[in-house]
């Protein structure tokens, strides 16, 4: 890596060590130890069911490990969390819910503005900003529900960005958003890959062949070395099947060769 | 307009506007936040209190709220700190309120006089010192909700999202079922234990249909909640019926109107969109 200096020298945003998640007595995450850096844009992937979604919630704090450290922007998940910016992968929220475009991005402000207070200039000018970002100028009088997936997408990610966050969480945000809107979604990521980490959960393993930095891989256990590529073994015995399943279609720049 | 000259007409109708205010701005937390069967469950269970008020010698009101905020926070304190499911906890609790009003009643000396009334309301017997718990308890509501609206929206809207955005969700919950608790007195005297949870949600529901925010759904529930009392008032009046069921049947067959009317708006607008 050519910014090798610069990279060692980064912030680390995210530390787990050791951090098991059970439900029940039943083992969702195993021994997981994970390093975030400032610069990172790292991608996970990993079967359904294989605790990616868990990982992204023990980070914010949601879920509280069995055992295990975690370490979010030097404190607690909880303390930290102001600082993360998260996109949930389905927003259950109520399509008939009277909110705005521009109530909902506020909502991102709320770790900002002090209790009983309203929002400030700052927070509006935050939230223009966002929904500029993500192009949703024109919607900020929209009601939310009326929107159409992608869009809405797009609005929920503009909420997350708001805060001005340091780590962005984001869990299978492409779910919900139209084929022609992929590209245009993941060139954003990469614009703002400059100014955040960002942790992206997805199962779309062209997007993270192209897009991502480095890849982890998430099945109980996690799989990743903090670079672009991931052993055939691991994919392996993270997806417990034959490689030429998952690999099918994926350039194999990310996938390193068997030796 | 005659009538307007009586005491108890003039009460009737400031209740209508203070009931109203409280039915806009709680109900429609009720509706988008889809709690209307805990404010069941809430107002039902505090008939325990209105027993222990006859039992005691104190206002049934007091009772009322009393054991309307106790299950609240039971309701809240189970559903969110145990694992057992908050409907199971709300059907509980609606079932041993009422018994525990029954035994009071049984208990009390002589008979229990306005007993109807609690149940089904009488929104033509308000007394002044009733007014005065209902402005008291209606001003209390409105400052809180005003102080914390942002959070209450966010909270509505995605609690797991307000929650990673430093909002106390747990906390904010226990308020917003206070204040449904609170509202269920407000409503007691005008329209019942039993009726009540009609029009904390059939204003807020019909207007959810029509408007895009959330202080807009507050206000034109708040106008439609006047507006069913006033007429359902002076219906039941003019037919000689039971005041508070009056009301609510008539805002029931509003509701069935407004069904019809955002249906007939939404088939006019994609025909005009198309």
């Amino acid at each position: 890596m050519s910014n090798g200096e610069v990279n060692m020298a980064a912030e680390e945003v995210v530390s787990l060590e050791d951090v098991w998640v059970r439900f029940d007595g039943v083992a969702i995450l195993e021994g997981i130890n994970l390093s975030v850096y400032q610069n990172d844009f790292l991608g996970m992937i990993g079967p359904n069911g294989g605790g990616k979604t868990t990982l992204l919630k023990v980070i914010l704090g949601l879920i509280r490990p069995s055992q295990g450290k975690v370490t979010v922007l030097g404190g607690t998940p909880e303390r930290g969390r102001r600082f993360v910016g998260y996109v949930p992968q389905y927003s259950l929220f109520d399509r008939d819910f009277p909110a705005s475009v521009w109530d909902v991005v506020l909502m991102g402000r709320l770790g900002q503005v002090g209790r009983f207070k309203r929002y400030s200039e700052e927070d509006k000018k935050a939230a223009l900003n966002a929904l500029e970002t993500v192009e949703m100028l024109d919607f900020e009088d929209s009601q939310i529900g009326r929107l159409s997936g992608g869009q809405q997408q797009r609005v929920f990610i503009a909420r997350a960005l708001v805060s001005e966050p340091k780590l962005l969480l984001l869990d299978e945000p492409t779910a919900s958003v139209d084929a022609p809107m992929m590209e245009e979604f993941y060139e954003l990521l990469n614009r703002l890959k400059k100014r955040m980490a960002i942790v992206l959960v997805t199962h779309d393993l062209s997007a993270v062949s192209i897009y991502v930095d480095t890849v982890g891989c998430v099945n109980r256990k996690l799989f990743y070395h903090h670079s672009k590529e991931i052993s055939a073994e691991d994919l392996e015995a993270a997806y417990q099947c034959p490689i030429e399943l998952i690999a099918h279609g994926v350039p194999h720049r990310v996938l390193s060769d068997h030796d | 307009m005659e009538i307007l000259q009586y005491g108890f007409m003039q009460r009737a109708l400031m209740a209508g506007i203070l009931i109203s205010i409280t039915c806009g701005v709680i109900g429609t937390y009720v509706v988008v936040r889809r709690m209307v069967f805990i404010s069941g469950g809430i107002s039902h269970s505090a008939f325990g209190g209105i027993g222990l008020g006859y039992l005691v010698g104190i206002d049934p009101v007091l009772g009322a709220m009393l054991f309307a905020i106790g299950s609240a926070l039971g309701i809240g304190a189970i559903s969110r700190r145990t694992r057992l499911p908050e409907d199971t906890a709300i059907g509980i609790l609606w079932a041993v309120g009422m018994a525990l009003g029954i035994i009071f009643i049984g208990l009390s000396p002589g008979f229990a006089p306005d007993l109807f009334g609690y149940l089904f309301g009488n929104i033509l017997s308000v007394s002044f010192s009733d007014l005065i718990v209902m402005v008291a308890l209606t001003a209390l509501i409105l400052v809180v909700v005003t102080l914390l609206f942002k959070e209450l929206m966010s909270l509505s809207f995605d609690e797991e999202f307000a929650k990673v955005s430093g909002v106390p969700t747990g906390r904010l919950y226990f308020i917003l079922v206070v204040l449904i608790a609170l509202s269920v007195v407000v409503l007691i005297r005008a329209v019942g234990i039993i009726l009540l949870i009609a029009l904390l949600t059939i204003p807020a529901a019909i207007s959810r249909q029509f408007v895009s925010s959330l202080k807009k759904m507050m206000l034109l529930s708040i106008l439609l909640s006047i507006v069913f009392v006033v007429l359902g008032l002076w219906l039941s009046y003019v037919l000689d019926l039971a005041s508070g069921a009056t009301i609510i049947l008539f805002s029931g067959v509003m509701f069935l109107a407004s069904l019809g009317l955002s249906r007939w708006r939404r088939r006019r607008l994609s025909s005009t969109a198309s």
